[in-house]
């Protein structure tokens, strides 16, 4: 094996780094998730198995047969289609086109279809017409088939929504407005979503992603769970993804609990709890990806907070790969190498049921 | 697409080339970890762990039991027919067979 090592840093530069300096780097992930998480650091094991991983001269790793796992997808099937904005490669598609080609060529696990804004609230006012592609895509779908949007609050406040933005009350003083605002949104978006889980109910949906939960916030992350909750005890058959935003929750409000207890700041390894106690069937996972460190430090440190979320749940985990989380290079096109890495590493030693 | 497409080489089961439709439906449905979930999935099938994810075993098998193919066979069910077939192997409820059924008045 050469000294020199090929890697990357977190915004997919390419760097070399010596033996001694990418086990530094690894060592150095570990501690900073587990100090900040409060949960186990990898074992010696895990690190000397990291390291062969990250160290490996081929382009590409896998995992071992046998170790596969599920992967479901946040609006894969609108990457055929979209542009560059949504990662995106612009081919001109259908949406039934771009799900049967994601199922059947590339051998997906899962497939979903999404609302070009991946939103709930622009999808409330559209459902009738997501309705119909639904239905009609679902008779030819083999595999399962999600629908899958963003609970997104951001979009309730105002300019783009009617509650008073709590930014601006915030630059004012009044935390307590600030604090009701987000009530207010939290309820305003949990209906929401009920809404359209409960119309595509009717044409037969499969599952629903309630993707990037928490993005605006501990109320944004309430809301999500009070809809999981609420869905599951109407729509028991009804199966829900989870998805979380970041590593841990948002304290935007800093007061909202879930079941009596605090959102803000719950880490991968709380938040499979509150999602499994909601009703969820599957939750997702995030861990930002930190730019100015190596994909070596932060596969480490996603890692760490990986195992000990799977550790600690009770249903499927499936971990968000997309770009810039999980250890994934912050890019638009990130590199298959440092990706491949991650997703063998998540799966092998974070234990994830699925990514 | 190359960061999805990745990670379906690196560490996907390989959908209906295989049996990982299968295996989702159970982590969707019965909340199955992910061994639990294969472990229920080769029961059903009478196959090995290992036979889950090998396109050899399970391109035939598909096309015998009729669970729906990566390759399109005339005639052969696909879609919510094989769906059909697949709640039915499973034993779990899959809501757009569930209404199909409903439209068709199909007694299973």
């Amino acid at each position: 094996m050469s000294d020199a090592i090929r890697t990357r840093m977190g915004d997919g530069e390419r760097i070399t780094m010596s033996a001694s300096e990418l086990k530094e780097e690894i060592l150095a992930g570990t501690v900073d998730a587990a100090e900040k998480g409060s949960v186990p650091q990898l074992s010696d094991d895990e690190l000397d198995e990291l390291f062969e991983i990250m160290a490996h001269p081929d382009r590409m790793v896998s995992v071992e047969p046998g170790k596969e796992v599920i992967v479901t997808d946040d609006g894969a099937t609108m990457s055929f289609y979209s542009g560059q904005e949504g990662g995106g490669v612009g081919v001109p598609l259908s949406r039934m086109q771009a799900i049967l080609i994601y199922e059947r060529a590339c051998g997906a696990d899962t497939t979903s279809m999404g609302h070009s804004d991946y939103s709930y609230k622009p999808v409330k006012s559209i459902v009738n017409f997501e309705m119909n592609e639904y239905y009609t895509a679902s008779q030819m779908t083999t595999a399962p088939f999600f629908y899958g949007a963003q609970p997104n609050m951001g979009l309730y406040y105002q300019p783009d929504g009617p509650w008073p933005n709590p930014a601006d009350l915030l630059g004012k003083g009044d935390i307590e407005g600030a604090k009701k605002t987000q009530e207010d949104a939290a309820e305003h978006l949990r209906k929401d979503l009920g809404f359209v889980v409960r119309k595509l109910d009717r044409v037969g949906c499969e599952g629903i992603n309630f993707d990037t939960s928490g993005s605006a916030g501990d109320a944004d992350y309430l809301a999500a769970l009070q809809a999981v909750r609420d869905v599951k005890k109407d729509l028991p058959h009804m199966p829900l993804i989870l998805g979380a935003s970041g590593e841990f929750v948002l304290g935007m409000h800093g007061s909202v609990e879930f079941d009596g207890k605090r959102l803000a700041g719950m880490y991968p390894h709380e938040q499979v709890e509150v999602a499994e106690a909601a009703g969820a069937d599957i939750v997702g996972i995030a861990v930002n990806t930190n730019t100015n460190e190596s994909v070596a430090w932060n596969l480490a440190r996603a890692t760490t907070f990986v195992k000990a979320a799977t550790a600690a749940s009770g249903i499927p985990v499936h971990v968000n790969v997309g770009m810039g989380v999980g250890g994934v290079p912050m890019m638009e096109q990130p590199p298959i190498d440092s990706v491949s890495r991650v997703s063998k590493t998540l799966v092998e030693l974070g234990k994830a049921d699925g990514l | 697409m190359g960061m999805h497409l990745s990670h379906i080489m690196t560490s996907g089961m390989g959908g209906i080339r295989t049996a990982g439709d299968l295996v989702a439906w159970m982590q969707m449905t019965r909340r199955m970890r992910i061994d639990e979930a294969k472990e229920y999935v080769a029961g059903k099938l009478g196959v090995d762990l290992m036979d889950l994810t090998d396109e050899e075993v399970m391109r035939q098998l598909r096309e015998d039991l009729g669970l729906g193919l990566v390759t399109s066979v005339s005639g052969s069910p696909k879609g919510i027919r094989a769906k059909m077939k697949i709640s039915e192997l499973l034993e779990v409820r899959i809501n757009s067979v569930e209404l199909f059924k409903s439209q068709t008045g199909y007694p299973g």
